[in-house]
């Protein structure tokens, strides 16, 4: 979850990411980010993140976006 | 002869008033509805006394919106469209740039608009779209017209920290609209599927041609943008077959193999431009939609939506580089060099741009208007002006135009024309900010800033948000010690560019 958090501060130091849920309706991601994000979480966790997992849910706060990379880990054990 | 842009109209509301010009998923309105509030707002203008004059749109992106452009060219005036996403100041410094007597909000910018620094009128778009149409004072108002006369301000970056307004007129855009729907072969039956602002002269292509051909323009809601599968299933959903974007819209589907689980069926014209469209990126579109014909795009907005065009239609290797073609019909590209005189096939000169599509220069701002709009120093006989774009390339062995680079501190990101002396300026403007330098990292598609000063990133990037559009927000903020110097005392740019 570290990780992450760091990946998002590196984006937006701007926003608490531990307490923030409204990443994508509050509109604070755009989709360069998004694209930013996808590809920073590859490098760093080395998994990929396929389009049909790109949803708002999914990246609504820093706590979905680490479920859906550690469930994506757990998928490959 | 068409001299008004709003001539396009009347064969459309003979033949198709009922069908729907343009929606999104809260609003649809048909062409009878579009002339309505045409007519409406073009007679509350009118009746307000305005006449030839700027007309400050401040309305979310929304069909009414649309309608409301038109409204204001109803009334013999000029549009200026402005959105939420803009920071206060730089609205205010819009506001200060055309003094406009009359600012049209809707509900959802109306509290805004009252804080802006501006005396004038603020008229809620309810309001005025409903006021009764008088036919005849439209009609005597629509008599003296001049296809010379203004239709739009859009303001682009400027690189002193103050935006630079953009004039246009009916026989530039009429000029455009012709030329462009030729080449890419729209009709009545086009449907395109919008992504680009309103606030930007790249919505041309959608607006006018719609109201052309009887065609009609779904404007697809921002976050779509972010999620390639929803976006594909609203294309599929509206029968979407046009669709010019920005190069990083149609990349953001292909490269997450979106197509691997859904691929857009009724696409049959792509147009795109603004940026390099990544050859890999590009094979992956060409292999999912076999029957869309393809069109790079290129212009400056000085020069009226695009000046050049080239349908993609041969291979291109992994590092080959999407030429920008050939000047639509009615338009001439001279390359010059730094002498005047023009390049050689093969030779790099600055693109320069010749004919009706030149736009009538920057408003209120003959400074920075005679810098880049000069009379040709290729005719010594008479007045004609061209438009220096600042941008080089050569003509290849093909005889096709190809883009290099620019000749200052101006990038494209994203699809945005910024210069990055306008994010200095207002970094500068910060004030525990003592010096900053900002770089653009093409490879990875990042702004990034490099300042001296004590504060921390995040809260200069707070405070960036206040004067900055969102797209102008730099993407990396790096703190240093002391900033890299050139040995004539200019910030090293080069020096940053190895930094991050």
């Amino acid at each position: 979850m570290e990780e992450l958090i760091a990946i998002l501060n590196d984006l937006h130091p701007e926003v608490d990411f531990a307490t923030e849920k409204n990443l994508v309706v509050g509109g604070i991601l755009d989709s360069f980010d998004i694209v930013s994000l996808i590809s920073e979480i590859n490098e760093e966790f080395d998994v990929t993140i396929s389009a049909a997992e790109l949803t708002p849910e999914n990246f609504d706060s820093a706590e979905s976006i680490y479920a859906l990379i550690k469930e994506k880990l757990d998928d490959e054990d | 002869m068409q001299n008004n842009v709003l001539d396009y109209i009347e064969e459309s509301l003979k033949r198709v008033p009922d069908k729907i010009a343009y929606a999104d998923d809260e609003v649809e309105l048909s062409f009878a509805r579009v002339k309505e509030i045409m007519d409406g707002v073009g007679t509350g203008l009118i009746e307000r006394g305005l006449n030839r004059e700027p007309v400050v749109v401040f309305m979310k992106k929304s069909p009414n919106t649309i309608a409301t452009f038109f409204g204001v060219i109803n009334a013999g005036c000029y549009y200026v469209p402005i959105d939420s996403e803009m920071p206060a100041t730089r609205i205010n410094l819009i506001l200060d740039n055309c003094k406009p007597k009359v600012i049209i909000c809707d509900q959802s910018t109306m509290e805004i608009g009252k804080g802006f620094d501006y005396q004038g009128d603020i008229v809620l778009f309810d309001d005025i779209a409903s006021t009764k149409a008088n036919h005849e004072r439209l009609a005597a108002v629509r008599a003296k017209a001049i296809d010379t006369d203004p239709i739009y301000i859009v303001f682009t970056s400027g690189s002193t920290g103050v935006p630079k307004g953009v004039v246009a007129c009916h026989r530039s855009v009429i000029d455009y609209i012709e030329q462009l729907s030729d080449t890419l072969g729209f009709d009545e039956n086009t449907i395109f599927g919008n992504q680009t602002p309103l606030y930007f002269d790249a919505c041309l292509k959608e607006l006018y041609p719609t109201l052309k051909f009887g065609a009609t323009t779904y404007l697809i809601p921002h976050s779509y943008f972010m999620f390639p599968v929803k976006l594909v299933e609203y294309i599929n959903e509206h029968k979407i077959n046009t669709v010019c974007w920005v190069v990083s819209a149609l990349t953001m589907i292909s490269a997450f193999n979106t197509f691997d689980t859904v691929k857009p069926e009724t696409l049959r014209t792509i147009a795109f431009g603004s940026e390099v469209f990544p050859i890999k990126q590009f094979r992956l579109w060409r292999q999912a939609c076999p029957e869309a014909k393809f069109f790079n795009l290129y212009g400056p907005t000085e020069g009226t939506g695009m000046c050049c065009y080239y349908p993609v239609e041969r291979d291109f290797a992994d590092d080959e580089v999407i030429p920008v073609g050939f000047p639509f019909k009615n338009t001439e590209i001279l390359l010059l060099k730094d002498d005047n005189t023009l390049a050689a096939q093969g030779e790099q000169g600055e693109i320069c741009i010749r004919g009706t599509s030149v736009t009538l220069g920057y408003f209120n701002n003959p400074e920075k208007t005679s810098e880049s709009y000069v009379q040709n120093p290729l005719n010594h006989s008479y007045p004609e002006i061209i438009y220096r774009t600042g941008d080089m390339g050569h003509i290849n062995e093909r005889g096709e135009l190809v883009f290099h680079s620019r000749k200052d501190f101006q990038i494209k990101h994203m699809g945005h024309r910024i210069e990055l002396g306008e994010i200095e300026a207002n970094v500068n403007l910060v004030p525990e900010i003592k010096l900053s330098g900002c770089i653009y990292a093409k490879d990875q598609g990042k702004i990034i800033l490099f300042y001296v000063g004590d504060i921390g990133e995040g809260d200069l990037i707070k405070a960036l948000k206040t004067k900055l559009p969102r797209y102008m927000l730099p993407n990396k903020v790096i703190k240093l010690e002391e900033m890299p110097f050139t040995a004539n005392g200019k910030i090293d740019r080069v020096t940053l560019s190895k930094m991050y």
